[in-house]
């Protein structure tokens, strides 16, 4: 991106972006609520200001890339995507739909700008390790892979081995970011497959772990930037999150994980959203 | 029994495991093309890709026994533009992490070589868990995929090298063994194309991997039985080369299919799909009959599960009978 744009404005299109979410998992019928509306400002963070990217010149070879390992909440990418210039914003509302680019769960091969292909979970991680030691061997180390995961999908053993060789090779252009939003579709993660001390684990593989207010833009922006100047670890970005954040009553509950608003539901979270207790003013068409 | 494509199988013959050709093929795909990198699971020696390893140690990665993360590390190379060969058992690789070769190699249509060494009842006392009998089956319903099962280790070489040029995800299937060298080194190798190694005009033998030498040996013993068979090695179990098995079966009417796995979704299950849609005619499949393996010497285990010439020749005349019925 070029010119860094302000914190107010950033607050802004995330939360445009969650209008956005909510229009279209109302007209899909289907879809996962919770988590979008939860990455939303990790998502800002990233393509509005931490990546290099160029939406017109998709194959540039500087880029940064992103690889989204809980595909489920793909319907905040596509958003992101939107408003950051790769598409049109009309195209939302084809998600999930047939014929459509916007598959229920992204595919590369579908969606020009993706870099993977995911839904099962557990393998977003290592795929960024094998991007990883492709740079290291082009000595094209000024390139970062961001990978965003989701915290039950952290109860996949792929995840952990991954985290080991990401460790053993000092693989630092990886950083990563867990959504701990602590959730998953049977219930609290505590009480589906306890991941505490979550921290511990990750610094006992051998990663640089920061944990931040994931619904904090600035903070997002602050800790991928310390995790750039992390030479000698992965870096491993706990971000908690407010699962169905901005939205009162999808807010913290797990029923919200896997299932989408219907229309009344969607038009009180829309008006929700809008005024967000006067602290912004959302810009509508 | 000499052609173009096979060595006198009369004189004496060499014989040297699949995953030696394996080996070399990496080793001088990786000198042709700098992309060319290797990931093993513990196993760089058993998998032949020590060769690699130690010509090009800056382009081998040690995965550790993580068959999972083997996979898709191979999918974030090829991503990166790189051509990953990444090997282990074909039990565990493809048998542990069939879901991450369908979702980040092919739905993803990366370019990643997964090599399953040891595959078939021949890997011998190590027993039924390492006896690898369902990748093929696995491999060949995955879209995208290429199957490819050599018949000794010189054609296993000219694979490997095909594969590196090859855009697709690709499965390569190897065996423990050593195995009769049959081919000649100015034999052509091409994925997707089958080979007649032996002409007849009474019933079509097809087989693939280390059971075309049974499968020549039992056309030989057919021959003296006063039956003409054809042999057809399919190196490429997909895509499958429909055009000269069919031209094959028109002329015979009768089929006989080997291979050393499962007959359920192998290449027997291949082609009894191919026949039924285009050309019905009488067959019969030698392999596994949907059961595992167990321990004991390779060449005990071939015949008590009935993988050889013998019981090639028997089900050659069975299915004739059947056909004159």
């Amino acid at each position: 991106m070029g010119q860094k744009l302000p914190l107010e404005r950033l607050e802004t299109i995330a939360n445009d972006i969650r209008e956005d979410i909510i229009r279209m998992l109302e007209h899909a019928g289907s879809g996962h609520s919770a988590g979008p509306l939860g990455l939303a400002d990790v998502f800002t963070a990233l393509y509005f200001d931490i990546m290099k990217y160029d939406p017109k010149n998709l194959t540039w070879e500087d880029r940064d890339i992103l690889l989204l390992s809980n595909g489920h909440c793909v319907p905040v990418q596509y958003a992101t995507m939107a408003h950051a210039g790769f598409f049109d914003r009309k195209e939302l509302m084809t998600l999930r739909q047939l014929g459509s680019r916007l598959q229920g769960h992204p595919e590369r091969t579908k969606l020009p700008g993706l870099e993977n292909t995911s839904g099962p979970l557990g393998s977003g991680l290592s795929q960024a390790c094998g991007m990883a030691l492709a740079l290291r061997m082009d000595k094209q180390q000024h390139r970062w892979i961001y990978v965003v995961m989701g915290d039950g999908e952290q109860d996949e053993g792929n995840v952990w081995e991954a985290a080991m060789l990401a460790s053993k090779y000092k693989l630092h252009n990886v950083i990563a970011i867990t959504d701990r939003n602590n959730i998953q579709i049977d219930g609290p993660t505590e009480s589906v497959m306890p991941l505490e001390d979550f921290k511990a684990k990750w610094e006992a593989f051998g990663w640089h772990v920061l944990e931040i207010d994931g619904n904090d833009i600035e903070a997002v922006i602050d800790a991928c930037a310390m995790g750039r100047t992390i030479v000698e670890k992965p870096t491993m970005i706990v971000a908690h999150t407010i699962p169905g954040k901005g939205v009162d009553f999808m807010e913290y509950d797990f029923a919200w994980h896997g299932k989408p608003p219907d229309h009344e539901q969607a038009v009180k979270a829309l008006h929700e959203l809008r005024t967000l207790g006067g602290k912004i003013r959302s810009e509508h068409e | 029994m000499s052609n173009m494509y096979l060595v006198d199988l009369n004189g004496k013959l060499e014989a040297e495991p699949i995953r030696k050709g394996f080996g070399r093929g990496l080793l001088e795909a990786g000198k042709q093309d700098e992309n060319v990198v290797a990931c093993c699971a513990d196993l760089t020696d058993s998998t032949q890709m020590s060769l690699f390893a130690k010509e090009f140690p800056e382009r081998f990665t040690e995965i550790g026994v993580a068959e999972q993360n083997l996979v898709t590390v191979g999918s974030g190379l090829a991503a990166m533009g790189k051509v990953p060969f990444v090997s282990s058992y074909a039990a565990f690789s493809p048998g542990r992490n069939w879901e991450q070769i369908r979702t980040t190699i092919c739905l993803n249509d990366r370019p990643v070589k997964v090599v399953g060494s040891h595959a078939g009842v021949s890997v011998g006392p190590d027993g039924a868990t390492h006896q690898m009998l369902e990748d093929i089956a696995l491999m060949r319903v995955l879209p995208n995929m290429v199957v490819i099962a050599p018949c000794d280790s010189v054609e296993a070489e000219k694979a490997t090298l095909a594969m590196a040029q090859d855009k697709r995800p690709n499965y390569l299937r190897l065996a423990r063994e050593a195995t009769p060298i049959i081919t000649t080194a100015k034999a052509p190798f091409e994925i997707g194309k089958a080979y007649v190694f032996e002409k007849g005009a009474d019933i079509t033998l097809i087989a693939t991997g280390t059971m075309t030498y049974q499968a020549l040996l039992a056309a030989d013993k057919l021959f003296k039985d006063g039956i003409e068979a054809e042999v057809i090695h399919v190196p490429t179990i997909k895509p499958l080369d429909a055009e000269t098995i069919l031209k094959s079966v028109r002329k015979t009417g009768a089929v006989v299919t080997a291979e050393e796995g499962q007959i359920i979704g192998g290449l027997g299950g291949a082609i009894a799909e191919l026949l039924a849609e285009n050309h019905p005619a009488p067959l019969k499949r030698i392999g596994m009959q949907d059961r595992f393996g167990e321990s004991g010497a390779p060449d005990q285990l071939l015949e008590h599960f009935g993988l050889d010439a013998k019981h090639i020749r028997l089900a050659a005349h069975a299915v004739l009978g059947n056909a004159i019925i």
